[in-house]
């Protein structure tokens, strides 16, 4: 009897919480954050599976699956939701002997053999839920199969004085990579590591049974050095479209603002490649008579009436009569009311504003509760957060719970400080 | 529940002038993201009625594309599910739909094998939302035969391109006029009717035999003293857009924050086909007064008192006012738009000038389009 034969499937680690999102990652894993006032960042990886021509997904999950889940359901939004393969989620199960979670990427991944294994394929290819791209994967399968590769890894130019901060790739003429050089104080190379790669099947299973007793099995860390000791043929692909690390609330806010240019590099209006998603709120935005709306995009459902500037406003937002937000990305259902003023704050969803509020006042200086992940001078509010009337709140902030005007010493919460009064 | 659902949306309208060109009625884009059949529709669903039949005929290209899929109003079950009926040759038949009876008894073989007892019927292009299940207590209450939702239009309001009822005291109708001349009720048929399955078929057979082909004049009208016809007053919102002027008008009342809440926020909600567009963009030079507008528009202008429909572009220095766009307008440089509607797919050249002196405009150019 023949079997399912798919020639590529992907898997799609989604399991990391993305601790440096701080606050918008509390309730969350970080695939599920939203992005660009409709979408999530797995929308990205998921559409550019199904503009591949990838019909059969692993979606892994781990922190936080809650959001994820009821996002992706059976993959309706992506044409995934196929008779033969489609989209899977798959977080860690407990079985007979040696259960554990996902202790590390490859983990993961092996894991999940059986899954793989049921459609028989010649390729994997391996991708994480935590970048913004628009990539054709059938392009570097072709280049894989052109070169009779084992692995083939995704990569991307950068500016040198930048490489110190990826994984570089050191290949010769033909893309053959040579050596790699995690986080190199003196790159020798400019091409850095995506974290997207395309296995043959035999070469992946080996390896994930060699090293399956390495704690915590990473493939930057354990699976690639060990294709690469063992002198398979490893390829480096380079990639020159936009590509876009949101793993920093810095990153995440200047990606947001980049798709607010009158020709965005990231262009979500293109008939070409389109970004799809689950959107539950499908009716039009309302701009009232007082209204005034420049350099924004604004989602289904949202009603204005006060002014917004440089700003993504995602779906079913409302920003009240008087309020002047500005360089702002405020997430779905959240309520802003009456005379706030908000500068370059990121406020997730569901979240209640009430009136008189200040946010984004005064002077940088460095948060107390973590000063690498508050910076940037963003004001950061976490999901279902309400902030009481007439307060005001500095920079370098974080707000996240239900917080009340006790909580803010004279009605303020200066520059560098936090309330964290939701989660675990 | 226990009723069948039957949608009719096989008709044109002169009245609707250039609009009527493209699709019929049902499909007209309205209130900036819906159809009009998506309210029939989404009632139903949100009724719990899982059995509907569309009667399409006039220009159903677009009606049919818009229901391509039935997932969006969740009638894609394996119980009952979407179905939609265009004229068909048969064997015995040949003829287009005669009439909203003939068009139901064209399809009998339908009715005949359902097993709910009760049928809605209604129209698809009409914009309400109500729960049938009232309507239907209501009708089994009243030991109805037919029950006919009515609505008081306001007082003074030219009614004649309605049907006009007139109920004595309990609510059964004494007077059925379709379309008078000059009326001294204000009271409307809205288009809505229940009655027992066998009951319709009984009265479609009947019809057919006589060669009557029209649901209201035909069977409602011919029967209103033999069979016990009841009104049901709603109260809630209903508009019927089979002019221009009620077109423009119905889209307009989605500027009104009572008609915006009651449809856009309370539950339930009313669903539509999902299109896969980014949200709406505004860059420098807009500036937008009390106006919708719906996912991926990109807009550089003034839009006041507006309707943008999806993926309308609006390019620099326009005016657009008191007006209609609807779904994949370009809009060129300096053009003013002014008590118009502008049909869908259309491309309006830079510098142009566009305004409604007397009532609506109906723009519909045919320019080609650049895109680069």
């Amino acid at each position: 009897m023949d079997v399912v034969r798919k020639e590529m499937i992907a898997m799609l680690l989604a399991g990391g919480q993305g601790s440096r999102l701080g606050v918008l990652t509390a309730k969350v894993a970080k695939p599920a954050v939203a992005f660009g006032g409709k979408y999530r960042i797995i929308d990205f990886p998921l559409s550019n599976c199904i503009n591949s021509g990838i019909d059969t997904v692993g979606v892994l999950t781990q922190y936080q699956p809650l959001r994820l889940n009821s996002h992706i359901g059976i993959g309706i939004p992506w044409d995934l939701d196929r008779n033969s393969g489609g989209v899977s989620v798959l977080p860690p199960y407990e079985r007979s002997v040696n259960s554990e979670w996902y202790t590390g990427t490859a983990n993961a991944i092996f894991q999940n053999m059986d899954y793989m294994e049921s459609y028989h394929p010649e390729y994997v290819l391996i991708l994480s839920g935590d970048h913004i791209y628009k990539m054709d994967y059938e392009v570097m399968l072709d280049f894989h199969k052109e070169n009779n590769a084992d692995v083939t890894i995704a990569t991307m130019p950068v500016p040198l004085e930048e490489a110190g901060r990826f994984g570089i790739v050191i290949a010769d003429e033909n893309k053959k990579i040579e050596e790699f050089e995690e986080k190199p104080e003196h790159p020798r190379s400019n091409l850095a590591s995506m974290g997207i790669y395309i296995f043959s099947w035999d070469v992946l299973k080996e390896a994930l049974f060699a090293m399956k007793d390495q704690s915590g099995c990473d493939f930057g860390k354990h699976i690639i050095p060990y294709c690469h000791e063992k002198g398979q043929r490893l390829f480096a692909y380079e990639y020159n479209g936009y590509w876009k690390d949101v793993g920093t609330l810095g990153s995440y806010w200047e990606a947001n603002m980049e798709l607010i240019h009158l020709i965005p590099e990231f262009n979500l209006y293109e008939e070409y490649w389109k970004i799809y998603t689950k959107s539950d709120i499908i009716e039009p935005q309302y701009l009232s008579a007082d209204s005034v709306v420049e350099r924004c995009i604004i989602g289904s459902g949202s009603e204005i009436y006060g002014e917004v500037y440089g700003c993504v406003i995602g779906a079913g937002v409302t920003i009240g009569k008087g309020t002047v937000v500005r360089d702002s990305i405020i997430m779905k259902d959240t309520r802003i009311g009456d005379n706030v003023v908000i500068d370059k704050s990121i406020i997730a969803e569901n979240c209640r504003i009430g009136n008189n509020v200040t946010l984004g006042v005064g002077d940088e200086v460095p948060n107390k509760l973590n000063e690498s992940v508050y910076s940037f001078g963003l004001v950061t509010v976490g999901e279902d957060s309400v902030i009481p009337d007439g307060v005001s709140v500095g920079k370098n902030t974080a707000i996240s719970g239900v917080t009340e005007q006790a909580d803010y010493p004279n009605g303020i919460l200066a520059s560098g400080e936090a309330i964290i009064k939701a989660g675990d | 529940m226990k009723a069948v659902g039957i949608i009719l949306a096989g008709g044109n309208n002169s009245r609707m002038q250039e609009l009527s060109h493209k699709r019929a009625i049902a499909a007209m884009p309205v209130g900036g993201s819906y159809r009009s059949i998506d309210f029939a529709l989404s009632n139903m669903s949100n009724s719990h009625v899982q059995t509907v039949a569309v009667l399409t005929q006039y220009s159903a290209r677009s009606l049919n594309e818009h229901l391509s899929s039935s997932k969006w109003w969740d009638f894609g079950r394996k119980q009952g599910g979407l179905y939609v009926f265009n004229p068909t040759v048969t064997v015995d038949n040949s003829w287009w739909y005669r009439g909203t009876a003939d068009a139901m008894y064209q399809n009998i073989s339908f009715l005949k094998q359902r097993h709910e007892p009760y049928v809605i019927i209604t129209s698809g292009d009409c914009v309400y939302k109500i729960d049938y299940n009232k309507i239907l207590d209501y009708h089994i209450d009243k030991k109805a035969d037919v029950t006919v939702v009515c609505k008081d239009m306001d007082k003074g309001m030219d009614v004649s391109r309605f049907g006009v009822v007139r109920m004595n005291e309990d609510a059964r109708i004494i007077e059925f006029e379709e379309k008078p001349m000059v009326s001294q009720s204000n009271t409307i048929s809205a288009g809505i009717y229940i009655m027992r399955r066998r009951q319709l078929i009984e009265m479609l057979e009947r019809s057919a035999a006589e060669n009557r082909w029209d649901f209201v004049t035909d069977i409602l009208i011919r029967y209103k003293n033999m069979k016990r016809i009841y009104g049901y007053k709603m109260q809630e919102y209903w508009n019927n857009i089979a002019t221009v002027e009620s077109y423009y008008q119905t889209n307009m009342d989605f500027l009104k924050p009572e008609v915006r809440n009651y449809f856009f926020r309370d539950e339930p909600k009313i669903y539509s086909k999902v299109d896969d567009l980014p949200p709406a963009k505004y860059n420098v030079g807009s500036d937008i007064r009390n106006s919708l507008i719906a996912s991926g528009c990109i807009i550089n202008s003034k839009v006041e008192n507006s309707i943008l429909f999806k993926k309308v572009f609006v390019g620099k220095n326009c005016v657009i006012k008191n007006s209609i766009i609807l779904n994949d307008v370009y809009i060129g440089d300096n053009t003013h738009i002014e008590n118009c509607i502008v049909e869908s797919r259309d491309t309006l050249k830079a510098n142009t000038y566009y305004c409604g002196d007397n009532g609506i405009k109906i723009v519909f150019e045919n320019n080609a389009r650049y895109v680069l």
